[in-house]
């Protein structure tokens, strides 16, 4: 028996760095200080596994070698006008870099699933710039925390006591030294603990802050009550949000899904523009899926755009709205579809899914799910910070390298190698060698 | 009843997540339609009774419960699935992102239906 420390939890965007795994006859049999959703994938990450490569053939799945299955997804890749590569925040940034390489050879559109969650976001920022910083800093400093339609108590279940309410930092000590407000249209569990809690009305975020910025520029909002919330409260949190010495907003997708989206954002931007005049204060979205913000980073750095990167025309393009994978689908644009460690048949809107279940799919996946049982090529891959090792992004922007702490099933390679095998191919069928 | 519909993480969905898209778990998360206890009280609704969700995208009938985490009369949560995506309208209006949270909705009580599985539903979807 052997216990890893300091393991990296591949679960949320918090990622969690203190995990201890012990590990049994290649086995998971025990973590440390995880919570229930790193319990869940370190303990069960082998149900459900895809362990062989399989190609469909009259409508089946059949098992075949490595090879012959890259070989049959890089000729559906090849032969597609405009394929789809999508997924990506579930792998490494390591492997995100060769999607791209593949998107780039193959002139296709490479878009992640940030395009589904916080995709607003990333776009707002881009447009607008953010204060932001570290959660280190939001621990040691941070004496007021907002979670704006966002539940941490569901979503990142260490977060409140790792970095913000709970957490002893260096001049902030614990939950006595902090306020803890929570803005959302339900009263949530994370509601529940709050100091302020606000329910605000559906979709009607923007309103909200329009008349918290309002108040925090000490002007007169002429009416009694704006989304759903009396007047004398938003002034009030205006005045806590202005009275405090280090002020945190975390916010969820309830900004972004709901109405108004990247609107939402710049929203939440200018408000925290207004409040850096009058203390301290910086703004981060509560990311999910383990490397989504990486995702994000390793796209940006490379193509100038965070998500929905077109290279149709040769160089790298992007319009959310145009370019992004939903769109793209619900318009019947795509002729093919590389999925690498996503599911989108089960996160996509009915038309956009039925769109994705006409292509013919390529799944790169250690899990079984509904769009590998879909798909025409299944490659099973090793899971990012389990099975092998790879670099992810913290939703703070700060990168982690991902431990390995059991051997993946033989035959069973990393994405990053496996998507360089297919981006060979590829190469060398269009060289026509 | 007319209502806005939010959909969401949920614990049990998240670790259905991990536990697989075919388990137990995520099936009763995703089909799960939590409501306030008055709505289900003019609807006529037992906890885990069949309720009809109707959106501008389709309908679909899940079984209604008494919300996890509290929810004001006139709105209910679904916790995010390939169950609920089956109402959601894949327009983007410019964004790149559908709403999935605000959603006009019609809620009716309705007949006992064996709801699909997560496979099965995509399936549906193609014929």
């Amino acid at each position: 028996m052997e216990t890893v420390t300091s393991v990296v939890c591949p679960f949320c965007g918090c990622l969690c760095d203190d995990l201890e795994v012990t590990v049994q006859d290649g086995r998971v049999v025990n973590i440390e200080k995880g919570c229930a959703y790193s319990l869940t994938k370190f303990l069960n990450y082998h149900e459900e596994r895809l362990t062989e490569p399989m190609v469909k053939k009259k409508g089946e799945h059949v098992a075949v070698g490595l090879d012959e299955a890259v070989e049959r997804a890089a000729q559906i890749l090849v032969k597609a006008i405009y394929p789809v590569l999508y997924g990506w925040s579930s792998t490494s940034s390591e492997a995100q870099c060769i999607g791209i390489e593949l998107a780039e050879e193959l002139g296709g559109v490479i878009d992640n699933t940030s395009t589904v969650c916080h995709g607003p976001t990333v776009e707002a920022f881009q447009e607008m710039g953010h204060a932001g910083c570290t959660l280190g800093q939001v621990k040691h400093r941070a004496d007021l925390v907002i979670y704006w339609a966002s539940n941490p108590l569901q979503s990142h279940l260490r977060h409140m006591s790792r970095y913000t309410i709970g957490a002893a930092g260096r001049w902030r000590k614990g939950r006595d030294d902090r306020t803890l407000v929570v803005v959302d249209v339900r009263k949530t569990y994370t509601a529940r603990v709050a100091d302020y809690f606000v329910q605000v009305e559906p979709n009607a975020d923007y309103e909200l802050m329009s008349a918290l910025r309002m108040a925090v520029m000490h002007e007169e909002i002429e009416q009694e009550v704006v989304a759903g919330v009396p007047v004398e409260h938003i002034e009030e949190l205006a005045d806590l949000m202005i009275g405090c010495e280090f002020g945190v907003l975390f916010y969820g997708l309830g900004l972004t899904m709901s109405s108004g989206k990247n609107r939402n954002l710049d929203a939440a931007i200018s408000m925290v523009r207004d409040l850096n005049s009058r203390t301290k204060f910086v703004m981060m979205p509560m990311r999910g899926h383990f490397n989504v913000s990486g995702a994000n980073k390793t796209l940006l750095w490379q193509t100038g755009y965070p998500f929905a990167v077109d290279f149709s025309h040769g160089y790298p393009r992007y319009n959310p709205g145009v370019t992004s994978a939903v769109d793209i689908l619900y318009r019947d644009e795509s002729d093919a579809a590389l999925i690498v460690s996503s599911d989108p048949l089960t996160n996509f809107p009915r038309e956009a899914a039925e769109s994705l279940a006409r292509d013919p799919m390529i799944v790169v996946d250690p899990h079984r799910t509904v769009t590998a049982e879909m798909a025409d090529v299944v490659i099973p891959s090793a899971y990012v910070g389990i099975e092998c090792e790879g670099t992810a992004y913290r939703m703070d922007g700060v990168p982690l390298k991902m431990r390995k702490v059991v051997e993946p099933p033989d035959g069973c390679f990393s994405d990053e190698e496996i998507l360089r095998r297919i981006l060979e191919e590829v190469r060398r069928l269009k060289g026509g060698k | 009843m007319k209502a806005i519909l939010v959909t969401g993480r949920s614990l049990s969905q998240g670790m259905g997540l991990e536990l697989g898209k075919f388990s137990e778990t995520y099936y009763r998360s995703g089909t799960a339609c939590e409501m306030n206890p008055e709505d289900m009280e003019e609807l006529g609704l037992e906890s885990g009774g069949f309720v009809k969700v109707t959106s501008d995208g389709g309908d679909v009938v899940l079984r209604a419960v008494e919300a996890v985490e509290e929810v004001p009369p006139g709105i209910i949560f679904i916790p995010y699935g390939p169950w609920v995506n089956l109402i959601m309208r894949s327009e983007t209006h410019g964004t790149g992102m559908p709403s999935y949270k605000g959603i006009d909705v019609e809620v009716e009580a309705a007949e006992a239906i064996d709801i699909p599985g997560a496979k099965d539903l995509i399936e549906f979807t193609r014929r």
